[in-house]
């Protein structure tokens, strides 16, 4: 029996890549082989089936499964490419107070037994769907967009993880890493935009990856596949691959992939035009 | 203004949000909880240090955090017992630091 760990993705702010980090991390995950199970919290707007290409293929989610309607194996959605990949989807249509601790804490107990990680993809704000999502967890992944608003929420969803969280109230301190995306590495280094060291230095948590702004992210949506699988060579998809491989207790220097291609691959591709 | 600042006109904005975010964030910290964790750990650094030079009684550090206003004071009472060795003649000693908004 597996004892599987629980990763909340989590940042207060909407829009800044929770939802595209879930799916990118859990697929990289299962792509090692491991059990992987993506949970989305974000009851009323769903959409981690949709980054993940499932959304044809939901029946039950996760507020049957908490209101005893469904089993948690008949709500599962194993994903088409990776084997071991599986999805527990939020309701659409319900109420966020359709999912109560308890019910959550159970679904939770059980995911643990049968996957080796179980990655919940937090909603945006710090209400009852983020909570929820955060309290059961082993360990949380904080993403941030090098920009102000951003750094801030996060600041705040901080201090949740270490007052509101199961870990919190039993003394411990759950361990977080800082996710920064939608890097620009030149936009900083002009000065435009707040450098990974000004947010790993305002946060003061340690980096798991910086993830660069890129194309590939919204090619990947359309086509519902996480970029860790749609295409795996691009900067995007060596960040997240990278952070997973980290986020598994892997001592790694931290890179920054880029797109860009070097003075090289620029003639090459060139001439080649 | 020196050749330094004259080459790096263009403003770097980045520089900017940084002291904005440290600024509004120290305010947030205390005030959103967790206050009570830090002066805790406040206390006890304190409390060693001190230690190292001269025996106090755990109980005569105090820390408190205050917000006032657009201030937030860190204020620091040590009680030292009277016949302490070192050069401390005075009885209590207080330091207070004050972040502007």
């Amino acid at each position: 029996m597996a004892d599987g760990k629980v990763i909340v993705v989590t940042s207060g702010k909407g829009g800044v890549g929770k939802t595209t980090s879930s799916a990118a991390i859990a697929a990289a995950l299962a792509q090692g082989g491991d059990r992987v199970c993506a949970v989305d919290f974000d009851v009323g707007l769903r959409n981690l089936d949709l980054i993940m290409g499932a959304e044809r293929r939901v029946v039950f989610d996760l507020v049957n499964v908490v209101r005893g309607e469904a089993s948690i194996t008949q709500a599962l959605v194993r994903d088409k490419r990776v084997e071991s990949l599986f999805l527990l989807p939020a309701s659409q249509t319900r109420d966020k107070d359709a999912l109560t601790e308890e019910g959550v804490g159970s679904v939770i107990r059980e995911l643990r037994m049968s996957f080796d990680w179980i990655v919940c993809d937090s909603p945006a704000g710090i209400e009852r769907g983020a909570t929820l999502a955060m309290k059961f967890a082993d360990e949380a992944i904080i993403v941030s967009n090098p920009e102000v608003s951003s750094v801030r929420d996060c600041d705040r969803i901080i201090g949740l993880l270490d007052a509101k969280t199961v870990q919190a109230e039993s003394g411990k301190r759950m361990p977080k890493h800082l996710l920064i995306t939608r890097f620009d590495a030149e936009r900083a280094k002009k000065g435009e935009m707040l450098s990974v060291d000004d947010v790993v230095d305002i946060l003061s948590i340690p980096l798991l990856g910086v993830v660069p702004e890129s194309k590939e992210v919204l090619k990947a949506s359309n086509v519902g596949m996480p970029v860790t699988l749609s295409s795996e060579g691009s900067a995007p998809a060596k960040a997240y691959a990278e952070a997973t491989r980290r986020l598994r207790g892997e001592d790694l220097p931290v890179s920054l992939p880029s797109d860009r291609k070097g003075l090289f691959g620029k003639l090459f591709r060139g001439r080649a035009a | 203004m020196n050749i330094f600042s004259l080459l790096t006109r263009r403003t770097n904005t980045a520089v900017v949000a940084k002291d904005r975010l440290k600024i509004l964030l120290a305010h947030e910290r205390v005030s959103t909880g967790s206050n009570a964790e830090l002066v805790n750990k406040l206390r006890e650094d304190i409390l060693a240090v001190v230690r190292k030079h001269l025996e106090i009684d755990p109980e005569a550090v105090k820390v408190e955090m205050d917000r006032n206003g657009d201030m937030t004071m860190l204020g620091i009472d040590i009680e030292l017992p009277v016949d302490n060795k070192p050069a401390a003649e005075d009885e209590g000693k207080s330091a207070s630091k004050a972040a502007g908004a």
